[in-house]
């Protein structure tokens, strides 16, 4: 009865108050929900992602039909909501359906980038050494271009078309996601809770799963969101530059070019392009802003 | 008043150790000739240019049951030595031999069962937690890596949570940025006790916590010892704590053991001379007791290019000729608990030096070599 610590006894009576167990996404989530400018980002990136998949409902017209009679009407012209380009196509069944291409184009490079990238990010960080030099100075490499040109460049020797222009935009997204993930594995790496693990006995792919990858996965995940829209201007740039989908596909990049002609003759319309690229890509920047503050637990 | 539910595991186990090997005269662990040279890079190539010898050559044991304090300044080896002995860091010399069985060597015991045996606290509380885990999963980590059920590991984590003195209903979901630092570490004794160790190393462990919470924890490491039957390493620079929690103390000096030896002999009769000039550096409690000129003058010498014979000899008060030319040893042959060795040439009578055989305690400022007459 002596052998007990006082202050154990004294703990073991603290008030019996019940502490409420959670998770660590439901704690990112429960200040989310108070995040109202976040929320409503969500929810117009929801609206976007949904009208581009449920496209063949809500365009209103077929976007590849033209008209001569219609050519470059303004908006509310007749049944074109948001008037016709320079062959007569419906503006608006056109975003709807170019939504597909773009989005497509903004999250699936990011995906996987995510993925290669953040695999080399924390082999580098966790192997240290030669490993992580061979490794962080090829990425080194890809930084020394801007990514823009490195993007014609690879886009140029491939050719142009749907699969070649996401797998450009991938290898441009890669470097900076490793470069991410490296930093913050080699952060966890040096932590003492590492060398607890090791001591305890743990495989290095134990400890790389359960102690290295939950602290790296939402800084890389924070990161990874915010390029989205990087992903979404880059695609639009190279469709501009004609490197990207080919012509009579709908495609947010591709309608702002051949309407970049036309910009004396019916300014509003031919901005539309720009503006959906431009809210989509602010909403996107928005929302990884938002998820970085929720996801931000101090340790 | 009654204790509740908790009385049933603070109860005081049976001593000795299920796992014991050697017996009771066995030491818990020898350590012959450790050695730890960091290389420094360098130059156009990056050649290896120099070494650090951050822990050269060291030996002692650590008996069963006790704890050793091991004290020294800043930067002398002390947690390299912890890391070693954890296997944390391979060594490049020397040999561990846990309860008579050597460590990593053919018919010897692996490092996984080493790993059973001992464990580490470690100082910063704060990042030796996931801060991605629950308390209870960081604790129950260690038994499921063994091979532990994941209900039968979180029963342990619960278990040992009450046992240093955490309510388990309160806080085994928490995450380590909802603890203080002296409730994440008595999170951190937990983890390192949900192995069943015989023997935990702690580096610096109450360092980093005010003082009536470092109290508790030494109170409960004071506890947690006879209930478990363990045996500690524990690091630190206080020599106070030292003092209070040891039975043993080891001296460190630039990667060296320079004494060793019971604590009151330690504290009341220092052998070595650094260890007088360590102890005297220590903060009296009555401020007119208090020293205003230091025990010692000058930073440590540099590790890479530590002096010949004796490494303290450059700030020592009775460095003679000899104290370069020859090396001052611990003497060999295993170590009893009374024993209280040092390295130095005062305490050989056939070293040759001036004051050999002599205690330090005898020797008058007024005999000391002029240069270190007014200082001393």
């Amino acid at each position: 009865m002596s052998d007990i610590p006082a202050d154990a006894v004294r703990l073991a009576q603290a008030a019996p108050t019940a502490h409420r167990v959670r998770g660590y996404w439901s704690a990112v989530w429960n200040r989310l929900r108070y995040d109202y400018v976040t929320l409503l980002f969500l929810a117009l990136i929801v609206l976007i992602v949904l009208s581009a998949i449920f496209a063949p409902y809500l365009a209103p017209l077929d976007p590849n039909k033209s008209s001569m009679a219609s050519r470059l009407k303004p908006i509310l012209y007749k049944s074109f909501i948001l008037g016709t380009d320079e062959q007569g196509r419906d503006i608006l069944s056109r975003l709807i359906w170019g939504g597909r291409t773009s989005l497509l184009m903004g999250i699936a490079p990011v995906f996987v980038a995510t993925i290669v990238g953040g695999f080399f990010g924390v082999l580098a960080g966790y192997a240290g050494g030669k490993l992580n030099s061979a490794i962080m100075r090829t990425m080194d490499v890809f930084f020394a271009f801007p990514s823009v040109l490195l993007a014609v460049a690879i886009s140029g020797s491939l050719g142009s078309g749907l699969i070649n222009q996401m797998i450009t935009l991938t290898i441009v997204l890669i470097p900076p996601i490793c470069r991410v993930a490296e930093t913050a594995t080699t952060q966890v790496r040096t932590m003492d809770f590492i060398d607890a693990a090791r001591a305890s006995g743990a495989s290095t792919a134990s400890i790389l799963v359960r102690h290295v990858l939950v602290n790296v996965l939402s800084p890389v995940f924070v990161y990874s969101s915010t390029l989205v829209s990087a992903s979404i201007l880059l695609a639009s740039g190279l469709s501009f530059l004609g490197l990207g989908v080919s012509p009579p596909t709908p495609d947010w990049g591709l309608m702002l070019s051949t309407l970049r002609q036309s910009i004396y003759v019916q300014p509003l319309v031919c901005a539309l392009p720009g503006v959906t690229i431009l809210v989509t890509s602010i909403a996107f920047n928005l929302v990884s802003d938002g998820l970085r503050q929720a996801m931000d637990v101090k340790a | 008043m009654s204790l509740q539910p908790s009385e049933r595991h603070l109860q005081a186990v049976k001593p000795g150790h299920p796992h014991d090997r050697g017996g009771k005269a066995q030491p818990m662990l020898i350590v012959e000739n450790l050695k730890k040279y960091f290389p420094i890079h360098g130059g156009l190539l990056n050649r290896k240019v120099a070494e650090v010898k951050a822990v050269d050559d060291v030996s002692f044991s650590v008996l069963k049951g006790e704890t050793l304090g091991i004290v020294g300044e800043s930067g002398c080896g002390k947690s390299t030595l912890a890391r070693l002995l954890m296997h944390l860091l391979p060594r490049d010399k020397g040999t561990l031999i846990f309860d008579g069985d050597p460590v990593d060597e053919p018919r010897g015991m692996s490092l996984r069962d080493l790993r059973r045996n001992l464990q580490m606290v470690f100082q910063d509380s704060y990042s030796s937690l996931n801060p991605r885990l629950p308390i209870e999963d960081s604790i129950a980590y260690g038994p499921s890596v063994h091979g532990m059920s994941r209900a039968k590991a979180r029963a342990k984590a619960r278990e040992l949570l009450e046992k240093v003195g955490l309510r388990p209903d309160l806080f085994a979901g928490r995450y380590p940025h909802e603890l203080s630092g002296g409730q994440k570490q008595r999170v951190n004794i937990a983890r390192a006790l949900a192995l069943d160790p015989r023997m935990l190393i702690l580096d610096e462990a109450v360092s980093a916590l005010d003082k009536s919470v470092e109290a508790q924890v030494l109170n409960l490491l004071g506890y947690l010892k006879r209930h478990f039957n363990l045996t500690y390493m524990f690091i630190s620079h206080d020599l106070h704590v030292v003092r209070y929690i040891s039975d043993r103390v080891l001296v460190m000096y630039l990667g060296q053991v320079v004494e060793i030896g019971p604590v009151e002999d330690i504290y009341t009769q220092p052998k070595h001379p650094y260890t007088m000039a360590l102890l005297a550096s220590r903060l009296e409690i009555d401020p007119d007791q208090r020293i205003d000129t230091p025990p010692i003058v000058g930073d440590p010498p540099n590790p890479i290019n530590p002096p010949s014979g004796c490494r303290f000899r450059t700030r020592c008060p009775l460095a003679e000729p000899i104290c370069a030319e020859r090396t001052p040893t611990l003497g060999t042959g295993a170590f009893a608990a009374s024993d209280h060795r040092a390295a130095c040439h005062v305490t050989n009578p056939v070293a040759g030096h001036s004051f050999a055989g002599r205690s330090l305690q005898s020797i008058a400022p007024s005999e000391m070599p002029a240069r270190f007459a007014e200082s001393a």
